[in-house]
């Protein structure tokens, strides 16, 4: 494949052709600040964060967005590139509510970290701020429009990851807001909540309802591990803050990347549920009692020794589990065979 | 699955067949829509009018339980038009003669006055999944749970061996498994004939390594039963102890009534669940485990990729991860059992299974392996049966269709089809305690066609009593053309709507698998 060199802040890289400025900068380690780029859904080119001077050229060119060509010379951070971010960012605060004290993203919100960045503290511009209610009717994810910058990611995200395209840039000029078909809400929408618009998002305009008000981002701790639901076998990451699961977010898993469904994202309010079973129970007279381990293993070891003596293996049987690990299932397997003596052992596969 | 999940993009033609797979397969469903917005030829076989039907070119509205009819109308007009892969059937496969014998009364208009489906159709659809370079056939449930379910698969593999769209990238047979390690409960021999890696039981030389490594002088040759026959045997006395590991049969299993009768008269219950579950309620003792996120562990996928679960939290209460509860019960029953963790158990897998001989924790951390991974440098195999199956030829086993085995009559007029919605999963254990799946989906509903509905005198909302021959439920009405007339649809993930009640325990002879796909069902209007 063709490749070009070009230069970036005084250092040269080679890329294949067709590559981006921003593709050429991150091959080379040079941190480009972007809104609305993502790697995997189609160039937007709109919000204009990732802007770079090029040599030679008219005007600053957004790097997302254009080609690196043989012998381009580029700066990523020179005074012209930093005015024009620090104006893009003085515009966006100038219509976005400064609650970052209280907001669910404090802490994991692009828009926050370009700020600091670039040392800007509020919008430059006074006028008029959209005043549109919270939507948070359902149980999964809170739309706050007034903090969308109107990046787009979600809509692509909807489109080209879960092909629903369920929202959309609806009405013009200031009033531009992104809302599914008629402005309804999400769950008067076709939306099916896989949650992947939130994954792409940001800002604080999308959040996951129960994550984002139980934790501060700073305080999770994420543990990688795959999806109790479907036979897909999505990965995510268990967000945990204080010995609990709060959430779960998307990492780049092998099967789904950072795709996931509603059960995955937003299922797993069951592992703390109080109807949980915490302690052995033992059946007595009809009414099942509390009982130690050692007292409810014993009195297993001792029935199902019983029928395995008396009326001989083939009359136990036992169900594994379809939703247990390998592990779990290969040592009922060899608890059925080895110890119970039988080869009754199955479990839900035909179901 | 033959592919991994991630073909199924490239796929020139997706044949999806009993598989509602954008609800109950969502991630799946994904590359499907990926196909179909990159210009590949979606067809749908359902009964019903699902969300990826309505995405097909070809929605294939066919009549329940008439798949084998389809399959092989299909291979009748691949065959009598010249299209099948010649050198494919010549070099790979064996038994054509008789498979071509068998389709030849298939013709499209034959297959028509079974299926319901318009012999142009089939003829169109037939000659799309012939004519491309890769075509792949996904199938669920849909093709399984019927009294034909195995015949129902062996015609899909004779269509695909017929074609040559198998054994290379972006093709196959891709059975969408249902639960997150369905895949590997098979694979680790949670099933009555075989060991691990389905080596099977009756080989003496399997069971004599089984035997020599978990220090035994022998183990049981004969095979076990299955979980219909466990079920039978309780309720006639010959099964008299049960234990039940994170299932729950009461509202799983088909004629439910008769599930609770069984289990009710075992001398001895125990359940090992995260959940009072209405199975669990049966027992004699309930052991409390720990959910996936309280314990360290692997899950192999529907593309047989095997992955790391991680321990996040420690168990609530007492309770223990699977793993140590059943060692403990195996040294309590005199056969001590211990294990410093479950990477120490895979070690063991490892050793006593070709098929995972190259899976260790160590290599998971750096992602997942898909098996057959005989030895730890080999790289895990995406795709089977390139150049060669694993048997050596592909054999053709030609099949007859069969009608199902409870049709409508007089007095059950409609058939009744049972599935997942996308909100939830299997008997609801899990996801009517989220906190917000339940809340957002809480109640089911019967789908009935507006044509069935009107003249029932049913309006949408309304009450309604479904029966079968074994049992009823009640729950509301929703009119829809999602059914066509003559059919109706629930699912079976709510308690209070115990579907299973009503279902048919009649199986398929080979595999098992009862038809919860087909059942005589009335409804009448109760409120």
């Amino acid at each position: 494949m063709a490749e070009v060199t070009l230069t970036i802040n005084g250092g040269q890289i080679t890329v294949p052709q067709g590559s981006t400025i921003l593709n050429a900068a991150q091959k080379m380690g040079v941190f480009i600040p972007t809104l609305c780029y993502d790697p995997e859904l189609t160039i937007d080119g709109s919000c204009r964060m990732c802007v770079v001077e090029v040599k030679g050229a008219r005007t600053l060119m957004i790097s997302c967005a254009t080609a690196a060509t043989e012998g381009m010379v580029v700066e990523t951070e020179s005074p012209a590139v930093i005015e024009a971010r620090k104006t893009i960012l003085e515009l966006l605060l100038a219509n976005h509510p400064l609650d970052c004290l209280t907001c669910g993203r404090n802490g994991d919100c692009r828009l926050q970290d370009y700020a600091y960045r670039y040392g800007v503290k509020e919008g430059g511009f006074a006028g008029a701020m959209h005043q549109y209610p919270i939507e948070d009717d359902n149980p999964f994810i809170v739309r706050d429009m007034n903090k969308c910058i109107l990046c787009g990611k979600c809509v692509r995200a909807c489109a080209q990851i879960q092909g629903k395209n369920v929202v959309d840039y609806t009405y013009r000029g200031f009033d531009t807001k992104i809302a599914p078909a008629m402005d309804t809400t999400l769950a008067g929408s076709d939306c099916v909540f896989c949650g992947n618009c939130v994954a792409v998002c940001p800002v604080g305009a999308l959040q996951e309802k129960v994550l984002r008000s139980k934790a501060r981002t700073w305080e999770i701790n994420k543990v990688r591990t795959t999806c109790p639901y479907c036979g897909t076998g999505c990965n995510f990451d268990l967000n945990v803050k204080d010995g609990k699961v709060v959430g779960v977010t998307s990492c780049d898993g092998d099967v789904n990347g950072r795709a996931l469904c509603v059960k995955g994202r937003f299922g797993y309010g069951f592992i703390h549920h109080p109807d949980r079973l915490s302690k052995p129970l033992i059946k007595k007279d009809g009414q099942f009692v509390e009982a130690s381990w050692e007292e409810a293993l014993a009195l297993v070891a001792e029935k199902l020794g019983g029928i395995r003596d008396n009326n001989g293996p083939d009359a136990l049987a036992v169900l594994s589990s379809a939703r247990c690990t390998n592990e779990e299932n290969y040592l009922l397997s060899k608890l059925t065979r080895a110890v119970f003596g039988t080869n009754n052992i199955d479990h839900c596969a035909r179901l | 699955m033959t592919n991994p999940i991630q073909d199924v993009a490239g796929a020139d033609f997706i044949f999806a067949i009993g598989t509602n797979t954008t609800e109950s397969h969502p991630i799946i469903g994904l590359q499907v829509k990926k196909a179909v917005r990159g210009g590949s030829t979606l067809v749908v076989a359902d009964p019903r009018k699902t969300e990826v039907a309505e995405l097909a070119k070809v929605h294939l509205q066919i009549k329940s339980g008439s798949d084998i009819a389809l399959l092989n109308g299909m291979a009748n007009v691949i065959i009598a038009e010249d299209l099948y892969n010649k050198e494919f059937v010549a070099e790979r496969t064996e038994d054509f003669e008789a498979f071509k014998a068998a389709v030849e009364k298939y013709t499209p208009e034959y297959v028509e006055g079974i299926t319901g489906i318009a012999a142009a159709s089939l003829r169109e659809v037939a000659r799309g999944y012939a004519r491309v370079k890769n075509a792949t056939i996904l199938y669920t449930m849909g093709i399984t749970q019927h009294i034909c379910g195995t015949h129902n698969v062996f015609a899909v593999a004779n269509l695909s061996m017929l074609c040559g769209h198998i054994g290379k990238p972006n093709s196959g047979v891709n059975p969408l498994r249902g639960q997150n390690n369905v895949q590997g409960a098979c694979d680790m021999g949670a099933l009555p004939a075989v060991l691990t890696g389905y080596q099977g039981v009756g080989l003496d030389d399997v069971r004599a390594r089984f035997a020599s490594a978990w220090g035994l002088e022998s183990l049981p040759a004969k095979p076990g039963i299955t979980v219909g026959e466990m079920l039978e045997g309780a309720s006639h006395g010959t099964i008299k102890g049960m234990y039940i590991m994170g299932e729950n049969p009461v509202l799983s299993d088909p004629d439910a009534n008769h599930v609770v009768h069984a289990l009710d008269k075992l001398d001895f219950l125990v359940v090992q669940d995260i959940f009072l579950t209405e199975t669990a309620q049966l027992a004699d003792v309930v052991l409390p485990a720990a959910s996936f996120a309280e314990k360290d562990g692997t899950f192999s996928n529907t593309e047989r990729r095997v992955q790391r679960v991680r321990k996040a939290v420690e168990p609530v209460g007492e309770a223990r991860p699977d793993w140590q509860i059943l060692c403990q019960v195996a040294t309590a029953m005199g056969y001590p059992m211990n294990y410093a963790s479950p990477a120490d158990i895979m070690k063991e897998i490892a050793s006593l299974t070709p098929s995972y001989g190259g899976i260790s924790y160590e290599r998971l951390e750096q992602g997942g392996i898909q098996w057959p991974c005989p030895n730890p440098e080999h790289p895990g195999t995406p795709v089977l049966h390139v150049g060669k199956f694993s048997r050596g030829m592909g054999k053709f086993n030609p099949v007859e269709y069969v009608a199902p085995a409870e049709m409508p009559d007089e007095q059950y007029p409609l058939v009744l089809s049972t599935g997942r919605r996308h909100f939830h999963y299997h008997t609801g254990t899990m996801t009517m305690r989220t906190g917000a799946l339940e809340v957002y989906y809480g109640t089911e509903y019967l789908e009935i066609n507006s044509a069935d509905a009107a003249k029932l005198v049913i309006c949408d909302g309304d009450k309604v009593k479904v029966s079968s021959r074994r049992g009823s439920v009640e729950l509301s009405a929703r009119i829809t053309d999602v059914v066509p007339e003559g059919l109706v649809f629930t699912s079976f993930h709510f308690p209070e709507v115990a579907i299973n009640r009503l279902t048919n325990p009649a199986r398929d002879s080979i595999a098992k698998i009862p038809e919860f796909k087909v059942c005589a069902v009335k409804v009448e209007k109760t409120a």
